[in-house]
Protein backbone atom coordinates (compact mmCIF):
# COMPACT_ATOMS: atom_id res chain seq x y z
CA UNK A 1 0.00 0.00 0.00
CA UNK A 2 1.34 3.23 -1.18
CA UNK A 3 1.39 5.74 2.43
CA UNK A 4 1.22 9.79 2.58
CA UNK A 5 5.04 9.22 4.26
CA UNK A 6 6.25 7.05 1.65
CA UNK A 7 5.02 9.56 -0.96
CA UNK A 8 6.25 12.29 1.00
CA UNK A 9 9.78 10.42 1.22
CA UNK A 10 9.58 9.79 -2.32
CA UNK A 11 9.25 13.59 -3.62
CA UNK A 12 12.03 14.51 -1.12
CA UNK A 13 14.13 11.92 -2.41
CA UNK A 14 13.54 13.28 -6.38
CA UNK A 15 14.17 16.66 -4.84
CA UNK A 16 17.28 15.42 -3.53
CA UNK A 17 18.24 13.83 -6.92
CA UNK A 18 17.52 16.95 -8.97
CA UNK A 19 19.74 18.31 -6.22
CA UNK A 20 22.38 16.57 -7.48
CA UNK A 21 22.06 17.34 -10.76
CA UNK A 22 19.82 15.40 -12.13
CA UNK A 23 16.53 16.88 -14.24
CA UNK A 24 13.18 15.48 -13.23
CA UNK A 25 11.65 13.45 -15.84
CA UNK A 26 7.76 12.10 -15.75
CA UNK A 27 7.51 8.94 -17.98
CA UNK A 28 4.05 8.06 -18.92
CA UNK A 29 2.55 4.90 -16.86
CA UNK A 30 1.32 2.90 -19.54
CA UNK A 31 3.78 1.35 -22.15
CA UNK A 32 3.53 -0.52 -25.18
CA UNK A 33 3.34 -4.03 -24.53
CA UNK A 34 5.35 -5.24 -27.49
CA UNK A 35 8.79 -3.46 -26.89
CA UNK A 36 8.24 -4.74 -23.42
CA UNK A 37 7.75 -8.07 -24.73
CA UNK A 38 10.09 -7.88 -27.61
CA UNK A 39 13.09 -6.90 -24.77
CA UNK A 40 12.12 -9.26 -21.61
CA UNK A 41 10.47 -12.23 -23.28
CA UNK A 42 7.10 -13.86 -22.08
CA UNK A 43 8.58 -13.99 -18.33
CA UNK A 44 7.36 -10.11 -18.16
CA UNK A 45 3.79 -11.22 -18.85
CA UNK A 46 4.09 -12.41 -15.32
CA UNK A 47 4.89 -9.54 -14.09
CA UNK A 48 3.42 -7.13 -15.67
CA UNK A 49 -0.58 -5.80 -15.95
CA UNK A 50 -1.71 -5.99 -19.16
CA UNK A 51 -4.56 -3.80 -20.79
CA UNK A 52 -5.08 -2.94 -24.35
CA UNK A 53 -7.74 -0.97 -26.62
CA UNK A 54 -8.58 -0.95 -30.14
CA UNK A 55 -6.12 1.98 -31.00
CA UNK A 56 -3.07 1.09 -29.63
CA UNK A 57 -3.42 -2.21 -28.91
CA UNK A 58 -1.82 -4.31 -25.68
CA UNK A 59 -0.04 -2.44 -23.19
CA UNK A 60 1.44 -2.50 -19.85
CA UNK A 61 1.06 -0.87 -16.67
CA UNK A 62 4.66 0.22 -16.34
CA UNK A 63 6.86 -2.37 -14.47
CA UNK A 64 9.13 0.18 -14.15
CA UNK A 65 10.97 3.18 -15.08
CA UNK A 66 14.61 2.21 -17.05
CA UNK A 67 12.95 1.55 -20.09
CA UNK A 68 10.86 4.75 -20.69
CA UNK A 69 14.03 6.93 -19.14
CA UNK A 70 16.01 5.18 -21.86
CA UNK A 71 13.65 5.45 -24.90
CA UNK A 72 12.96 9.32 -23.74
CA UNK A 73 16.86 9.74 -23.75
CA UNK A 74 18.03 8.16 -26.88
CA UNK A 75 15.53 10.04 -28.73
CA UNK A 76 16.21 13.53 -27.57
CA UNK A 77 18.34 13.76 -24.81
CA UNK A 78 21.77 15.65 -23.90
CA UNK A 79 24.58 13.74 -23.84
CA UNK A 80 25.76 13.99 -21.03
CA UNK A 81 22.71 13.52 -19.50
CA UNK A 82 21.31 12.60 -15.76
CA UNK A 83 17.44 12.06 -14.43
CA UNK A 84 15.68 11.53 -12.03
CA UNK A 85 12.03 10.12 -11.10
CA UNK A 86 9.57 9.19 -8.61
CA UNK A 87 6.11 7.41 -8.97
CA UNK A 88 4.14 4.52 -8.79
CA UNK A 89 5.19 1.04 -10.63
CA UNK A 90 2.97 -2.28 -10.95
CA UNK A 91 3.77 -6.06 -10.59
CA UNK A 92 1.83 -8.40 -10.93
CA UNK A 93 2.16 -11.29 -8.21
CA UNK A 94 1.04 -14.99 -8.77
CA UNK A 95 2.72 -16.72 -6.31
CA UNK A 96 3.01 -14.19 -2.83
CA UNK A 97 0.03 -12.66 -1.89
CA UNK A 98 2.21 -10.15 1.02
CA UNK A 99 4.24 -8.68 -2.18
CA UNK A 100 2.71 -5.41 -3.17
CA UNK A 101 1.46 -5.13 -6.36
CA UNK A 102 1.97 -1.86 -6.60
CA UNK A 103 4.83 0.63 -5.46
CA UNK A 104 6.63 4.08 -5.57
CA UNK A 105 10.13 3.90 -7.35
CA UNK A 106 12.35 6.66 -7.15
CA UNK A 107 15.29 6.41 -9.10
CA UNK A 108 18.16 8.27 -10.32
CA UNK A 109 19.92 7.52 -13.99
CA UNK A 110 23.26 8.65 -15.42
CA UNK A 111 24.06 8.81 -19.35
CA UNK A 112 27.46 9.68 -19.69
CA UNK A 113 30.70 8.35 -21.95
CA UNK A 114 33.40 10.34 -19.96
CA UNK A 115 33.96 7.71 -17.20
CA UNK A 116 31.96 4.62 -16.67
CA UNK A 117 33.86 4.03 -13.32
CA UNK A 118 33.33 7.80 -12.11
CA UNK A 119 29.34 7.22 -13.25
CA UNK A 120 28.96 3.98 -11.26
CA UNK A 121 30.65 5.58 -8.35
CA UNK A 122 28.39 8.62 -8.44
CA UNK A 123 25.41 6.45 -8.65
CA UNK A 124 26.23 4.03 -5.95
CA UNK A 125 27.42 6.75 -3.56
CA UNK A 126 24.15 8.59 -4.24
CA UNK A 127 21.80 5.95 -3.08
CA UNK A 128 24.70 4.97 -0.12
CA UNK A 129 23.96 8.63 1.09
CA UNK A 130 20.17 8.41 0.46
CA UNK A 131 19.71 5.13 2.89
CA UNK A 132 22.15 5.76 5.43
CA UNK A 133 20.98 5.05 8.96
CA UNK A 134 18.82 2.52 8.17
CA UNK A 135 21.85 -0.58 8.74
CA UNK A 136 21.19 -1.87 5.32
CA UNK A 137 23.41 -4.46 3.53
CA UNK A 138 25.22 -3.58 0.37
CA UNK A 139 26.05 -6.02 -2.22
CA UNK A 140 27.71 -5.07 -5.30
CA UNK A 141 29.22 -7.51 -8.61
CA UNK A 142 30.01 -7.41 -12.38
CA UNK A 143 28.26 -8.88 -14.80
CA UNK A 144 31.17 -7.58 -17.06
CA UNK A 145 33.71 -9.74 -15.82
CA UNK A 146 31.90 -13.26 -16.21
CA UNK A 147 30.66 -12.29 -19.66
CA UNK A 148 34.82 -11.23 -20.38
CA UNK A 149 35.25 -14.66 -19.12
CA UNK A 150 32.85 -16.50 -21.51
CA UNK A 151 34.22 -14.81 -24.07
CA UNK A 152 37.38 -15.85 -23.55
CA UNK A 153 37.05 -19.75 -23.03
CA UNK A 154 38.63 -21.57 -25.71
CA UNK A 155 35.77 -23.12 -27.56
CA UNK A 156 33.07 -22.64 -30.71
CA UNK A 157 31.57 -19.30 -31.19
CA UNK A 158 28.43 -21.23 -31.33
CA UNK A 159 29.07 -22.56 -27.57
CA UNK A 160 29.75 -19.59 -26.29
CA UNK A 161 26.56 -17.81 -27.89
CA UNK A 162 24.35 -19.67 -26.10
CA UNK A 163 26.74 -19.52 -23.03
CA UNK A 164 26.39 -15.62 -23.24
CA UNK A 165 22.54 -16.13 -24.21
CA UNK A 166 21.57 -18.24 -20.64
CA UNK A 167 24.02 -15.74 -18.13
CA UNK A 168 20.91 -14.21 -16.56
CA UNK A 169 19.45 -18.19 -16.23
CA UNK A 170 22.43 -19.69 -13.94
CA UNK A 171 20.54 -22.95 -13.70
CA UNK A 172 20.16 -23.20 -17.62
CA UNK A 173 23.56 -22.14 -17.89
CA UNK A 174 25.39 -24.54 -15.71
CA UNK A 175 23.38 -27.07 -17.75
CA UNK A 176 24.83 -26.08 -20.90
CA UNK A 177 28.20 -25.53 -19.12
CA UNK A 178 28.06 -29.24 -18.14
CA UNK A 179 27.21 -30.40 -21.57
CA UNK A 180 29.97 -28.27 -23.34
CA UNK A 181 32.61 -30.17 -21.08
CA UNK A 182 31.33 -33.22 -21.89
CA UNK A 183 30.39 -33.79 -18.17
CA UNK A 184 26.72 -35.23 -19.01
CA UNK A 185 25.86 -37.16 -21.99
CA UNK A 186 24.05 -36.58 -24.58
CA UNK A 187 20.66 -37.18 -25.07
CA UNK A 188 20.06 -40.43 -26.95
CA UNK A 189 17.61 -39.33 -29.47
CA UNK A 190 20.41 -36.59 -29.99
CA UNK A 191 22.64 -39.45 -30.79
CA UNK A 192 20.78 -41.19 -33.17
CA UNK A 193 19.70 -37.88 -35.20
CA UNK A 194 23.61 -37.81 -35.22
CA UNK A 195 24.34 -40.96 -36.26
CA UNK A 196 21.82 -41.06 -39.04
CA UNK A 197 22.96 -40.34 -42.31
CA UNK A 198 19.54 -39.06 -43.70
CA UNK A 199 17.86 -37.93 -40.25
CA UNK A 200 14.65 -35.99 -42.59
CA UNK A 201 14.18 -39.29 -45.14
CA UNK A 202 10.63 -40.71 -44.39
CA UNK A 203 9.96 -37.80 -41.94
CA UNK A 204 6.03 -35.85 -41.37
CA UNK A 205 5.47 -33.31 -44.06
CA UNK A 206 6.51 -30.02 -42.78
CA UNK A 207 4.27 -27.75 -41.52
CA UNK A 208 4.49 -23.98 -40.30
CA UNK A 209 7.19 -21.36 -40.64
CA UNK A 210 9.81 -22.63 -39.31
CA UNK A 211 11.48 -23.83 -42.98
CA UNK A 212 13.77 -27.20 -44.51
CA UNK A 213 16.58 -25.07 -44.23
CA UNK A 214 16.47 -23.98 -40.54
CA UNK A 215 15.92 -27.55 -39.77
CA UNK A 216 19.42 -28.42 -42.06
CA UNK A 217 21.06 -25.48 -40.22
CA UNK A 218 20.27 -26.61 -37.20
CA UNK A 219 21.66 -30.28 -37.87
CA UNK A 220 24.56 -29.07 -39.48
CA UNK A 221 25.44 -27.15 -36.11
CA UNK A 222 24.47 -30.04 -34.14
CA UNK A 223 27.17 -31.87 -36.04
CA UNK A 224 29.35 -29.16 -35.51
CA UNK A 225 28.80 -29.13 -31.73
CA UNK A 226 29.77 -32.36 -31.87
CA UNK A 227 33.15 -32.45 -33.20
CA UNK A 228 34.26 -29.77 -30.95
CA UNK A 229 36.65 -30.78 -28.54
CA UNK A 230 34.56 -30.84 -24.75
CA UNK A 231 35.82 -27.02 -23.06
CA UNK A 232 38.70 -28.44 -20.55
CA UNK A 233 38.43 -29.04 -16.91
CA UNK A 234 41.58 -26.32 -16.75
CA UNK A 235 38.49 -23.84 -17.55
CA UNK A 236 35.52 -25.35 -16.00
CA UNK A 237 37.85 -24.95 -13.10
CA UNK A 238 38.83 -21.50 -13.31
CA UNK A 239 34.95 -20.32 -14.58
CA UNK A 240 33.98 -22.30 -11.30
CA UNK A 241 36.80 -19.80 -8.97
CA UNK A 242 35.66 -17.00 -10.73
CA UNK A 243 31.85 -17.83 -10.38
CA UNK A 244 32.72 -18.64 -6.78
CA UNK A 245 34.27 -14.91 -5.30
CA UNK A 246 32.77 -13.88 -2.59
CA UNK A 247 34.71 -11.31 -0.81
CA UNK A 248 34.97 -7.61 0.41
CA UNK A 249 36.18 -5.38 -2.56
CA UNK A 250 39.90 -5.19 -2.25
CA UNK A 251 40.41 -9.17 -1.42
CA UNK A 252 37.96 -9.89 -4.18
CA UNK A 253 40.33 -7.63 -6.29
CA UNK A 254 43.41 -9.22 -5.39
CA UNK A 255 41.95 -12.89 -5.82
CA UNK A 256 39.91 -12.06 -9.78
CA UNK A 257 43.83 -10.17 -10.88
CA UNK A 258 45.28 -13.68 -9.83
CA UNK A 259 42.60 -15.48 -11.86
CA UNK A 260 43.48 -13.15 -14.54
CA UNK A 261 47.08 -14.91 -15.11
CA UNK A 262 45.04 -18.16 -16.60
CA UNK A 263 42.22 -16.30 -17.81
CA UNK A 264 43.58 -13.32 -19.65
CA UNK A 265 40.37 -12.30 -21.10
CA UNK A 266 39.18 -10.81 -18.35
CA UNK A 267 41.98 -8.34 -17.59
CA UNK A 268 40.25 -5.54 -19.01
CA UNK A 269 36.99 -5.92 -17.00
CA UNK A 270 39.16 -6.68 -13.73
CA UNK A 271 40.71 -3.69 -14.48
CA UNK A 272 37.60 -1.56 -14.83
CA UNK A 273 36.74 -2.98 -11.24
CA UNK A 274 39.79 -1.70 -10.13
CA UNK A 275 39.10 1.99 -11.09
CA UNK A 276 35.31 1.56 -10.05
CA UNK A 277 37.10 0.65 -6.40
CA UNK A 278 38.98 4.13 -6.93
CA UNK A 279 36.28 6.03 -8.21
CA UNK A 280 34.10 4.68 -5.10
CA UNK A 281 36.92 6.08 -2.59
CA UNK A 282 36.77 8.89 -4.19
CA UNK A 283 33.25 9.41 -3.64
CA UNK A 284 33.82 8.31 0.39
CA UNK A 285 32.68 4.94 0.17
CA UNK A 286 34.39 2.23 2.36
CA UNK A 287 34.92 -0.04 0.37
CA UNK A 288 37.59 -2.19 2.31
CA UNK A 289 33.59 -3.73 3.98
CA UNK A 290 32.11 -3.66 1.06
CA UNK A 291 31.24 -7.36 -0.54
CA UNK A 292 31.51 -8.18 -4.24
CA UNK A 293 29.88 -11.42 -5.16
CA UNK A 294 30.80 -12.41 -8.93
CA UNK A 295 27.34 -14.45 -9.25
CA UNK A 296 25.23 -11.13 -8.13
CA UNK A 297 22.54 -10.08 -10.46
CA UNK A 298 22.47 -12.37 -12.54
CA UNK A 299 18.96 -13.61 -11.45
CA UNK A 300 17.36 -10.36 -12.30
CA UNK A 301 16.08 -8.64 -15.46
CA UNK A 302 18.55 -9.43 -18.69
CA UNK A 303 19.18 -5.63 -19.07
CA UNK A 304 22.15 -4.87 -16.10
CA UNK A 305 25.55 -5.78 -17.93
CA UNK A 306 28.20 -4.48 -16.22
CA UNK A 307 28.13 -3.04 -12.18
CA UNK A 308 25.12 -4.94 -10.43
CA UNK A 309 24.25 -3.40 -7.23
CA UNK A 310 21.69 -3.71 -3.89
CA UNK A 311 20.95 -2.58 -0.56
CA UNK A 312 19.40 -5.15 1.11
CA UNK A 313 17.89 -4.52 5.08
CA UNK A 314 20.07 -6.92 7.44
CA UNK A 315 18.08 -9.65 9.21
CA UNK A 316 15.04 -9.03 6.74
CA UNK A 317 14.63 -11.53 4.18
CA UNK A 318 11.22 -11.32 3.72
CA UNK A 319 11.56 -8.06 2.23
CA UNK A 320 12.75 -6.99 -1.87
CA UNK A 321 15.77 -4.71 -2.04
CA UNK A 322 15.57 -1.40 -0.78
CA UNK A 323 17.93 -0.63 -3.44
CA UNK A 324 19.06 -1.86 -6.95
CA UNK A 325 20.99 -0.54 -9.66
CA UNK A 326 23.30 -1.18 -12.47
CA UNK A 327 25.16 -0.55 -15.97
CA UNK A 328 23.10 -1.11 -19.10
CA UNK A 329 24.98 0.15 -21.68
CA UNK A 330 22.97 -3.08 -23.91
CA UNK A 331 19.78 -1.81 -23.59
CA UNK A 332 20.93 1.69 -24.35
CA UNK A 333 22.41 -0.18 -27.85
CA UNK A 334 18.90 -2.38 -28.61
CA UNK A 335 16.48 0.89 -27.90
CA UNK A 336 18.91 3.45 -29.57
CA UNK A 337 18.57 2.19 -33.23
CA UNK A 338 21.90 2.35 -33.97
CA UNK A 339 23.16 4.56 -31.44
CA UNK A 340 24.57 3.84 -27.94
CA UNK A 341 25.83 5.08 -24.63
CA UNK A 342 27.57 4.17 -21.73
CA UNK A 343 24.27 4.42 -18.98
CA UNK A 344 24.21 3.29 -15.17
CA UNK A 345 21.07 3.94 -12.89
CA UNK A 346 19.38 3.00 -9.80
CA UNK A 347 16.11 3.06 -8.14
CA UNK A 348 15.30 2.53 -4.47
CA UNK A 349 11.60 2.12 -2.09
CA UNK A 350 10.81 4.77 -0.44
CA UNK A 351 7.56 3.20 1.00
CA UNK A 352 10.05 0.46 2.38
CA UNK A 353 12.35 3.12 3.72
CA UNK A 354 9.21 4.84 5.63
CA UNK A 355 8.55 1.16 6.55
CA UNK A 356 11.82 0.24 8.05
CA UNK A 357 12.27 3.73 9.31
CA UNK A 358 9.18 3.79 11.35
CA UNK A 359 10.18 0.07 13.01
CA UNK A 360 13.60 1.15 13.83
CA UNK B 1 -27.43 -26.30 0.76
CA UNK B 2 -24.19 -27.69 -0.23
CA UNK B 3 -23.54 -27.01 -3.59
CA UNK B 4 -22.59 -29.59 -6.03
CA UNK B 5 -20.98 -27.99 -8.93
CA UNK B 6 -20.60 -29.93 -11.58
CA UNK B 7 -20.03 -30.03 -15.58
CA UNK B 8 -22.79 -28.79 -17.50
CA UNK B 9 -22.67 -31.25 -21.02
CA UNK B 10 -20.75 -33.92 -22.88
CA UNK B 11 -19.11 -37.28 -22.07
CA UNK B 12 -17.35 -35.43 -18.65
CA UNK B 13 -20.76 -34.56 -17.16
CA UNK B 14 -22.28 -38.21 -18.03
CA UNK B 15 -19.45 -39.71 -16.69
CA UNK B 16 -19.36 -37.12 -13.38
CA UNK B 17 -23.27 -38.34 -13.07
CA UNK B 18 -22.34 -42.38 -13.04
CA UNK B 19 -19.80 -41.72 -10.94
CA UNK B 20 -21.99 -39.79 -8.10
CA UNK B 21 -24.73 -42.89 -8.99
CA UNK B 22 -21.72 -45.45 -8.28
CA UNK B 23 -22.11 -43.54 -4.75
CA UNK B 24 -25.15 -43.48 -4.13
CA UNK B 25 -25.85 -39.89 -5.13
CA UNK B 26 -27.89 -39.37 -8.09
CA UNK B 27 -27.66 -36.38 -10.45
CA UNK B 28 -29.86 -35.58 -13.40
CA UNK B 29 -30.57 -32.69 -15.47
CA UNK B 30 -34.23 -31.28 -14.90
CA UNK B 31 -36.28 -29.57 -17.87
CA UNK B 32 -35.51 -29.31 -21.52
CA UNK B 33 -32.30 -30.31 -22.77
CA UNK B 34 -31.17 -26.92 -23.14
CA UNK B 35 -31.88 -25.70 -19.88
CA UNK B 36 -28.65 -25.95 -16.90
CA UNK B 37 -30.96 -26.70 -14.19
CA UNK B 38 -30.08 -29.89 -12.43
CA UNK B 39 -31.73 -32.27 -9.43
CA UNK B 40 -30.61 -34.30 -6.35
CA UNK B 41 -31.76 -37.21 -5.11
CA UNK B 42 -30.73 -39.93 -2.71
CA UNK B 43 -29.15 -37.66 -0.58
CA UNK B 44 -30.50 -34.26 1.30
CA UNK B 45 -29.15 -31.14 1.84
CA UNK B 46 -27.05 -30.89 -1.72
CA UNK B 47 -28.16 -29.08 -4.74
CA UNK B 48 -26.29 -29.61 -8.12
CA UNK B 49 -25.02 -26.34 -10.19
CA UNK B 50 -24.41 -26.78 -13.70
CA UNK B 51 -21.38 -25.02 -15.44
CA UNK B 52 -18.71 -24.56 -17.64
CA UNK B 53 -15.87 -27.05 -16.59
CA UNK B 54 -14.10 -24.07 -16.79
CA UNK B 55 -15.15 -22.00 -14.63
CA UNK B 56 -15.44 -24.35 -11.54
CA UNK B 57 -12.41 -23.35 -10.62
CA UNK B 58 -13.12 -19.53 -10.19
CA UNK B 59 -16.27 -20.83 -8.63
CA UNK B 60 -14.43 -22.98 -5.98
CA UNK B 61 -12.05 -20.30 -5.35
CA UNK B 62 -14.58 -17.43 -4.86
CA UNK B 63 -16.30 -19.81 -2.03
CA UNK B 64 -19.58 -19.67 -4.58
CA UNK B 65 -20.07 -23.65 -4.73
CA UNK B 66 -18.41 -26.00 -1.70
CA UNK B 67 -17.70 -28.92 -3.60
CA UNK B 68 -16.71 -29.00 -7.70
CA UNK B 69 -16.14 -31.57 -10.69
CA UNK B 70 -13.04 -30.35 -12.66
CA UNK B 71 -9.71 -31.56 -14.29
CA UNK B 72 -6.28 -30.62 -12.28
CA UNK B 73 -4.93 -28.48 -15.38
CA UNK B 74 -8.29 -26.55 -15.18
CA UNK B 75 -7.87 -25.74 -10.99
CA UNK B 76 -3.61 -25.47 -11.61
CA UNK B 77 -3.70 -22.62 -14.35
CA UNK B 78 -6.17 -20.86 -13.24
CA UNK B 79 -5.99 -20.58 -9.31
CA UNK B 80 -2.55 -19.35 -8.31
CA UNK B 81 -1.87 -20.98 -5.07
CA UNK B 82 -4.29 -23.47 -5.58
CA UNK B 83 -3.83 -25.82 -2.80
CA UNK B 84 -4.85 -22.43 -0.04
CA UNK B 85 -8.42 -22.20 -2.11
CA UNK B 86 -9.47 -25.86 -2.80
CA UNK B 87 -8.51 -29.40 -1.60
CA UNK B 88 -8.60 -32.23 -3.56
CA UNK B 89 -11.03 -34.51 -2.49
CA UNK B 90 -11.07 -37.60 -4.98
CA UNK B 91 -9.62 -38.61 -8.30
CA UNK B 92 -12.43 -39.91 -10.17
CA UNK B 93 -10.81 -42.15 -12.74
CA UNK B 94 -11.73 -40.36 -15.81
CA UNK B 95 -11.02 -37.31 -18.47
CA UNK B 96 -7.36 -38.41 -18.11
CA UNK B 97 -5.31 -36.00 -20.39
CA UNK B 98 -1.72 -35.04 -20.12
CA UNK B 99 -0.88 -31.49 -20.72
CA UNK B 100 2.33 -31.41 -23.15
CA UNK B 101 4.74 -29.23 -25.57
CA UNK B 102 4.24 -30.64 -28.95
CA UNK B 103 6.29 -29.45 -32.06
CA UNK B 104 6.01 -30.40 -35.73
CA UNK B 105 6.85 -34.11 -36.65
CA UNK B 106 9.81 -33.25 -39.14
CA UNK B 107 11.59 -31.27 -36.77
CA UNK B 108 13.74 -34.32 -36.67
CA UNK B 109 15.98 -31.91 -34.75
CA UNK B 110 13.78 -30.88 -32.30
CA UNK B 111 13.34 -33.72 -29.36
CA UNK B 112 13.72 -31.57 -26.07
CA UNK B 113 13.20 -29.05 -24.14
CA UNK B 114 17.13 -28.01 -25.05
CA UNK B 115 16.64 -28.41 -28.59
CA UNK B 116 13.48 -26.32 -28.57
CA UNK B 117 15.48 -23.38 -26.77
CA UNK B 118 18.19 -24.20 -29.63
CA UNK B 119 15.89 -23.72 -32.21
CA UNK B 120 13.78 -20.94 -30.47
CA UNK B 121 17.11 -18.86 -30.29
CA UNK B 122 17.93 -19.14 -34.02
CA UNK B 123 14.26 -19.07 -35.41
CA UNK B 124 14.00 -15.72 -33.44
CA UNK B 125 17.34 -14.15 -35.76
CA UNK B 126 15.85 -15.39 -38.84
CA UNK B 127 12.47 -14.50 -38.73
CA UNK B 128 12.76 -11.35 -36.59
CA UNK B 129 9.99 -12.98 -33.77
CA UNK B 130 10.14 -14.98 -31.22
CA UNK B 131 9.34 -18.39 -31.88
CA UNK B 132 5.28 -18.43 -30.57
CA UNK B 133 3.58 -21.15 -28.62
CA UNK B 134 -0.28 -21.70 -28.66
CA UNK B 135 -2.06 -23.13 -25.90
CA UNK B 136 -5.05 -21.73 -23.70
CA UNK B 137 -3.01 -23.05 -20.55
CA UNK B 138 -1.19 -19.55 -20.31
CA UNK B 139 0.53 -19.71 -16.84
CA UNK B 140 1.01 -23.39 -16.32
CA UNK B 141 3.21 -23.15 -19.50
CA UNK B 142 4.98 -20.37 -18.38
CA UNK B 143 5.83 -21.55 -15.85
CA UNK B 144 7.28 -24.88 -16.98
CA UNK B 145 9.18 -23.17 -19.69
CA UNK B 146 10.56 -20.71 -16.93
CA UNK B 147 11.80 -23.79 -14.94
CA UNK B 148 13.57 -25.03 -18.14
CA UNK B 149 15.41 -22.15 -19.36
CA UNK B 150 13.66 -22.08 -22.35
CA UNK B 151 13.85 -18.41 -23.77
CA UNK B 152 12.91 -16.35 -27.31
CA UNK B 153 9.48 -17.93 -27.48
CA UNK B 154 5.97 -16.29 -26.92
CA UNK B 155 2.83 -17.49 -26.00
CA UNK B 156 -0.13 -16.91 -28.01
CA UNK B 157 -3.75 -17.65 -26.96
CA UNK B 158 -5.38 -19.92 -28.59
CA UNK B 159 -9.01 -21.72 -27.09
CA UNK B 160 -9.82 -24.34 -29.61
CA UNK B 161 -8.25 -26.15 -32.12
CA UNK B 162 -4.90 -25.53 -31.01
CA UNK B 163 -3.24 -27.99 -32.96
CA UNK B 164 -4.25 -27.28 -36.03
CA UNK B 165 -2.42 -23.56 -35.34
CA UNK B 166 1.03 -24.89 -37.02
CA UNK B 167 -0.41 -25.86 -40.07
CA UNK B 168 -2.38 -22.24 -40.58
CA UNK B 169 1.02 -20.59 -39.35
CA UNK B 170 -0.54 -18.42 -36.31
CA UNK B 171 2.32 -20.73 -34.27
CA UNK B 172 5.29 -22.37 -34.63
CA UNK B 173 4.59 -25.25 -31.45
CA UNK B 174 1.65 -25.93 -29.07
CA UNK B 175 1.10 -26.79 -25.71
CA UNK B 176 -2.11 -28.61 -25.08
CA UNK B 177 -4.02 -31.51 -23.59
CA UNK B 178 -3.59 -34.86 -25.38
CA UNK B 179 -5.18 -38.39 -23.95
CA UNK B 180 -4.58 -40.81 -26.76
CA UNK B 181 -2.05 -38.16 -29.45
CA UNK B 182 -4.19 -38.95 -31.94
CA UNK B 183 -4.81 -35.61 -32.96
CA UNK B 184 -1.18 -34.52 -32.61
CA UNK B 185 -0.42 -37.43 -35.32
CA UNK B 186 -2.71 -36.02 -37.57
CA UNK B 187 -2.08 -32.57 -37.20
CA UNK B 188 2.33 -33.81 -37.92
CA UNK B 189 2.82 -33.46 -34.71
CA UNK B 190 4.76 -34.72 -31.88
CA UNK B 191 5.68 -34.57 -28.49
CA UNK B 192 8.37 -33.45 -27.02
CA UNK B 193 10.29 -36.74 -25.08
CA UNK B 194 10.35 -34.22 -21.42
CA UNK B 195 7.90 -32.27 -22.65
CA UNK B 196 5.46 -33.56 -19.96
CA UNK B 197 3.91 -30.59 -17.77
CA UNK B 198 1.28 -32.03 -16.16
CA UNK B 199 -0.96 -35.24 -15.36
CA UNK B 200 -4.48 -34.00 -15.28
CA UNK B 201 -7.96 -36.01 -14.76
CA UNK B 202 -11.51 -35.88 -13.24
CA UNK B 203 -11.15 -34.69 -9.78
CA UNK B 204 -13.80 -33.68 -7.18
CA UNK B 205 -12.76 -30.62 -5.29
CA UNK B 206 -13.72 -28.87 -2.14
CA UNK B 207 -13.33 -25.44 -1.63
CA UNK B 208 -11.21 -24.32 1.08
CA UNK B 209 -13.39 -20.70 1.14
CA UNK B 210 -16.51 -21.92 1.18
CA UNK B 211 -19.00 -20.91 4.62
CA UNK B 212 -20.49 -24.16 5.10
CA UNK B 213 -23.50 -23.07 7.45
CA UNK B 214 -24.40 -24.63 10.70
CA UNK B 215 -27.72 -26.45 9.53
CA UNK B 216 -25.66 -27.62 6.12
CA UNK B 217 -22.84 -29.32 8.09
CA UNK B 218 -24.75 -32.66 8.70
CA UNK B 219 -25.22 -32.76 4.36
CA UNK B 220 -21.53 -32.64 3.75
CA UNK B 221 -20.51 -34.77 6.06
CA UNK B 222 -22.91 -37.18 4.66
CA UNK B 223 -21.90 -36.63 1.49
CA UNK B 224 -17.68 -37.00 2.39
CA UNK B 225 -18.99 -40.19 4.10
CA UNK B 226 -20.89 -41.37 0.92
CA UNK B 227 -17.29 -41.05 -1.26
CA UNK B 228 -15.08 -42.62 1.77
Amino acid sequence: MITREGRAKALALRDRFEAAGAQVVEPPMLQSAELLLDLYGEDIRARAYVTSDALRGEQMLRPDFTVPVVQMHMAHGADPARYTYAGEVFRRQEDDPDRANEFLQVGFEVFDRADPAAADAEVFALMAEAVAGLNLRAATGDIGILTAAVNGLRTTEARRAALLRHIWRPRRFRALLDRFAGRTPVPASRKALLANPQPRLGSAPLIGLRTDDEIEARISALHADAAAKPISDGEMDLLDTLLNVRETVPFALSHLRDLTVDMPSISDAVEGLAARSDALVARGVDVDTLDFEASYGRTSMEYYDGFVFGFYAAGRADLPAVVSGGRYDALTRRLGGGAEIPAVGAVLRPGLMAELEAGA
Amino acid sequence: MIKLGVPSKGRLMEKTFDWFAAHGIRLSRTGSDREYAGAVTGIDGVSLVLLSAGEIPRELAAGRIHLGVTGTDLVQDKLPLWEQQVEPLEEMGFGEADLIVAVPQAWVDVDTLDDLDAAAAAFRATHGHRLRIATKYHRLVREFLRDAGVADYAIVDSQGATEGTVANETAEAIADITSSGETLRANHLKVLSDGLILRSQATLWRSRVADVADEDRAAMAEVLARLG
